[in-house]
């Protein structure tokens, strides 16, 4: 059997700076900063007002002490807040996409190409904070499919995003949602118009590039009356010695009859086994299931990043609605995460189900923080919560908590939570049966997220198997 | 308005009264918990802890604070009813918080067993309690618990030497009693047992009138090795004035076992804090709860299991019966250290709702810093299951007589865990008539 350290001391694979100029702002934070990446991004007037008023907002919040993470001190600052690879022109092939750029893409294993050629998945790379390729767009606007960067998005739909932009995380929600609104750089939006189902799993790639650069992306998703629409998105990023402050916005809104599932994969870099460097990844990411009969559902497998600060929600306001999580969570060496959901049951016969599986390894710290809140007006409503906490090595450390508020009799509302380590029967059993004790944790810890991945989209799957196997083998000495 | 200042005024008045009497151990101590009170005030929504209980209408109050006992006595007939029938044994009584002689009876105690007030205790056994008082329930974080030590004044004093024991429950009987007003009575109990002694201890509250009072009580327990106690609790304040914030705090050692088994019946507003400590290798304890909460009641249960050595056991099982417009929150925390391999904890709290404008707050919490581990928790808030009912009336009962039965049966799987006849048959009377007296106020709306 091999031993644990010589697994667990592998660097991280995709740890490369790819040198491209930058086209970067200074560091630090003030109004003229967000005048300027509104101008450069030639937005309307009432982008940059909505921008400001969220900056306003955040120069009186302070950041959130609760969650069960330690960090030093983040330098607001220092931060440089806009940063995009620089751009002739508009592309309308990857022929003119700048070739440091491919090359990138091609050792992190997703080249454009083989992409749509293989997968059918149209690709929305997020190189830095600026979309540079977009694929299959013509094929989805045939079905009057929006799919497009968020800044194209703001020139081309400024309408839509008017209308929907903030209408599931407010400007002031938390601190990062707040820093996020104000200066975010790009994203993704996806529009799906009524009665369409997207035919294909719309994916987008981030990866945080340019030094000392804080990304902050905002993805908005809307899928009109019966619709329904997939959406993945996975991260890696370079190594780097400094941390990187990471802070997100994903809305989602299903109107009645919609269902939007959304899939992450998170492997951000982690830091080193002394726990220096690494993302910072606070992320505020919400869907409302406005109308009746709409569904969504979160899927995550989060194995990256020093500390993660996430809770995907479902506010279920439609009757009828679903809200789903599933999450992996792993945390190995130093990384720390708290992670969970919340579900707002308002609606009638609203249900829920909320699944987390958390490993923690090494030094990791792994929390489980979720709400359940039934309302006084939802009636059955229905939440089921299992989260179980596996541990690896006697220096991690496994934490749930969970919140269940109910105001209604009808409702039903169960949590369960366990927290072990694998067990040396179960061990013992499969080396009787020849396999090697490495093997047997990973098929173990495979089969316990197996609930879990068997959610993700297809390509996700494979690569959730493998990344787990990548950095748990030999988590057990 | 029940604030900072006029308990200085009381504070104050305490001190002159027994600035000849009391060891200035105890002078210093109760010093410095009225100031860590002025800091630290009375807790609001905004602090985690208190985030589902807000103590604001209990404040509306001008307690004022019982020092001395009230001049006209009560009689051994007037608390005749808070006996517990059937059962045999010391009865400790305290009105207001202070002991009375006259209406208490120790009886024979074994060799060994010290069952007395604690005023008179840091008298005559200073040796005793001293080294105990103030240890196991601190008071750095919580404005009641430090308001209490700053007033430590009476209360039960339960000493058990090494190897002793006590067959018969030990009862502690306390009685509010408002002829003159608002009051607050801040009963303070330490239990001590030394290695291999074993001991049952009942703690019950009662009322007599009906003005509003605060009951502030803080109890602590210490457990040598090998000692083992089974800590009842009964809670019967008055659930229209009756306020009752109590700290419980207990510190095990090596081996011992500890039993506690707490119930809610009355009180307006309830804030009960249990804190265990499991600090040596294989010491044990298992909590049971029981809550019935009708229109106008708020209940707030918090648990700590502190799992701070390798091989201790936990194990938690709190219910709850919701009617009326009434509120229930639970709150338990387990804590497996790096230290405490092979710990096993379980905990498990469930809710039923018989009411449309009752609300819970449930939140079980684990945070574990080891792998050597078996833990779990579950909660759940729901109804009678449909099925259930169903099949009971296809068997001839109606409705009413059905929902009773299943809700009976829901709280009955914590009431046989009572290990004491007499308390077991009391709650099992108290259960029914509690269902009853559901259907006599519905009839009457």
């Amino acid at each position: 059997m091999k031993k644990a350290e010589e697994l667990i001391n592998q660097e991280y694979k995709y740890g490369f700076v790819t040198e491209i100029e930058a086209d970067t702002v200074p560091p630090g934070l003030n109004q003229d900063v967000i005048r300027l990446i509104s101008s450069k991004k030639k937005e309307p007037p009432f982008m940059l007002e909505w921008r400001l008023k969220a900056y306003e907002r955040w120069l009186t919040m302070k950041e959130p002490t609760w969650p069960k993470v330690h960090h030093p001190p983040i330098d607001y600052q220092k931060i440089i807040y806009y940063s995009a690879p620089k751009q002739k022109k508009s592309l309308s092939s990857l022929e003119e996409v700048d070739t440091e750029l491919l090359k990138t893409f091609e050792k992190l294993g997703i080249p454009l190409e083989e992409q749509k050629r293989l997968s059918g998945v149209a690709v929305d790379a997020v190189f830095d904070s600026v979309s540079v390729a977009t694929t299959f767009k013509e094929k989805l606007k045939e079905l009057g499919i929006i799919f497009c960067s968020f800044s194209e998005a703001v020139q081309e739909h400024p309408d839509l995003i008017r209308k929907y932009l903030g209408s599931v995380v407010p400007a002031n929600d938390n601190y990062y949602a707040a820093l996020n609104s104000a200066v975010f750089s790009d994203g993704s939006f996806c529009f799906v118009p009524k009665g369409v189902r997207c035919p294909m799993e719309l994916s987008t790639y981030f990866r945080i590039n340019s030094a000392d650069t804080g990304q902050f992306e905002r993805t908005l998703i809307v899928a009109e009356e019966g619709s329904s629409v997939s959406y993945l998105e996975g991260c890696t990023a370079p190594i780097r010695d400094k941390n990187q402050l990471h802070a997100a916005v994903v809305e989602l809104v299903a109107l009645e009859g919609a269902r939007i599932k959304y899939s992450t994969i998170q492997n951000w870099y982690a830091g080193d086994k002394e726990g220096k460097g690494g993302i910072f990844n606070f992320v505020t990411k919400r869907g409302k299931c406005a109308g009746r009969n709409s569904k969504i559902s979160w899927t995550q497998v989060e194995t990256g990043a020093a500390i993660t600060w996430k809770y995907p929600s479902v506010i279920l306001q439609g009757d009828n609605s679903v809200g789903e999580f599933y999450s992996v969570a792993l945390t190995h060496n130093y990384q720390q995460a708290d992670t969970g959901t919340k579900m707002i049951h308002i609606g009638k016969n609203t249900k829920s189900t909320i699944l987390s599986k958390g490993i923690a390894a090494g030094h990791g710290s792994n929390s489980y923080r979720g709400l359940v809140k039934v309302l006084q007006k939802a009636a059955q409503a229905r939440n089921y919560t299992q989260c179980d906490s596996l541990l690896l090595g006697d220096r991690s450390s496994a934490n749930t908590f969970p919140y269940i508020e109910v105001r209604n009799r009808s409702a039903r509302v169960e949590h369960e939570a366990t927290t072990s380590k694998i067990s040396e029967d179960q061990l013992f059993y499969c080396r009787s049966r020849g396999i090697t004790g490495e093997n047997a944790v990973s098929m173990i810890v495979n089969g316990f997220c197996k609930e879990v991945f068997k959610n993700l989209p297809m390509e996700f799957a494979v690569e959730a198997t493998k990344l787990m196997n990548v950095s748990l083998e030999g988590a057990i000495a | 308005m029940f604030e900072i200042d006029p308990c200085r005024e009381a504070f104050r008045t305490l001190e002159k009264r027994e600035a000849s009497k009391v060891p200035p151990e105890l002078v210093s101590l109760r010093r410095t918990a009225f100031s860590r009170f002025t800091e630290l005030g009375f807790p609001t929504p905004r602090e985690e802890e208190w985030k589902y209980t807000n103590v604001s209408p209990l404040l509306k109050h001008q307690f004022k604070f019982s020092i001395e006992q009230p001049a006209n006595g009560l009689t051994a007939e007037e608390i005749h009813s808070f006996r517990l029938s059937g059962l045999a044994g010391a009865q400790l009584v305290f009105v207001n918080g202070l002991f009375s002689p006259k209406l208490s009876h120790t009886g024979e105690l074994p060799s060994g067993v010290k069952a007395a007030s604690l005023s008179e205790a840091l008298i005559h056994d200073p040796g005793l309690v001293r080294p105990e008082l103030a240890r196991t329930a601190p008071y750095g974080r919580n404005g009641f618990t430090a308001l209490n030590t700053a007033f430590i004044h009476d209360g039960a004093f339960i000493h058990l030497s090494r190897g002793s024991g006590c067959e018969k429950p030990i009862h502690l009987v306390f009685i509010t009693q408002t002829p003159s007003g608002p009051l607050i009575s801040q009963p303070r109990n330490l239990i001590v047992l030394e290695a291999g002694s074993r001991a049952a201890v009942i703690e019950s509250y009662y009322f007599l009138d009906g003005k509003a009072y605060l009951t502030n009580a803080v109890t602590e327990i210490v457990l040598k090795e090998d000692a083992s106690l089974d800590y009842y609790k009964v809670q019967r304040e008055d659930a229209r004035n009756g306020f009752h914030v109590a700290t419980t705090g207990v510190r095990q050692d090596r081996n011992s076992r500890f039993f506690s088994f707490s119930i809610s019946l009355g009180a307006k507003l309830e804030r009960e804090d249990l804190n265990v400590l499991l600090g040596a290798e294989g010491s044990e304890c298992t909590l049971n709860g029981l809550y019935l909460v009708s229109d106008g009641q708020h209940i707030d249960h918090h648990t700590v299991i502190d799992h701070l050595k390798p091989q201790g056991t936990s194990h938690q099982l709190y219910k709850g019966i919701l009617k009326g417009k009434s509120h229930a929150v639970f709150n338990g925390k387990v804590f497996v250290r790096e230290d405490a391999r092979k710990s096993d904890a379980e905990q498990v709290n469930k809710n039923l709702l018989l009411s449309d404008e009752a609300g819970v707050d449930t939140k079980p919490q684990l945070e574990i810093s080891n792998d050597d581990v078996k833990c779990t928790h579950g909660a759940a808030v729901g109804q009678l299951d449909e099925d259930a009912l169903f099949y009971l009336k296809s068997r001839g009962l109606d409705d009413e007589n059905s929902r009773d039965l299943l809700t009976h049966g829901f709280a009955a799987d914590v009431i046989n865990r009572a290990r004491i006849d007499a308390v077991r048959m009391e709650l099992d009377r108290e259960l029914w008539a509690w269902l009853q007296n559901d259907h006599l106020a519905g009839e009457t709306k």
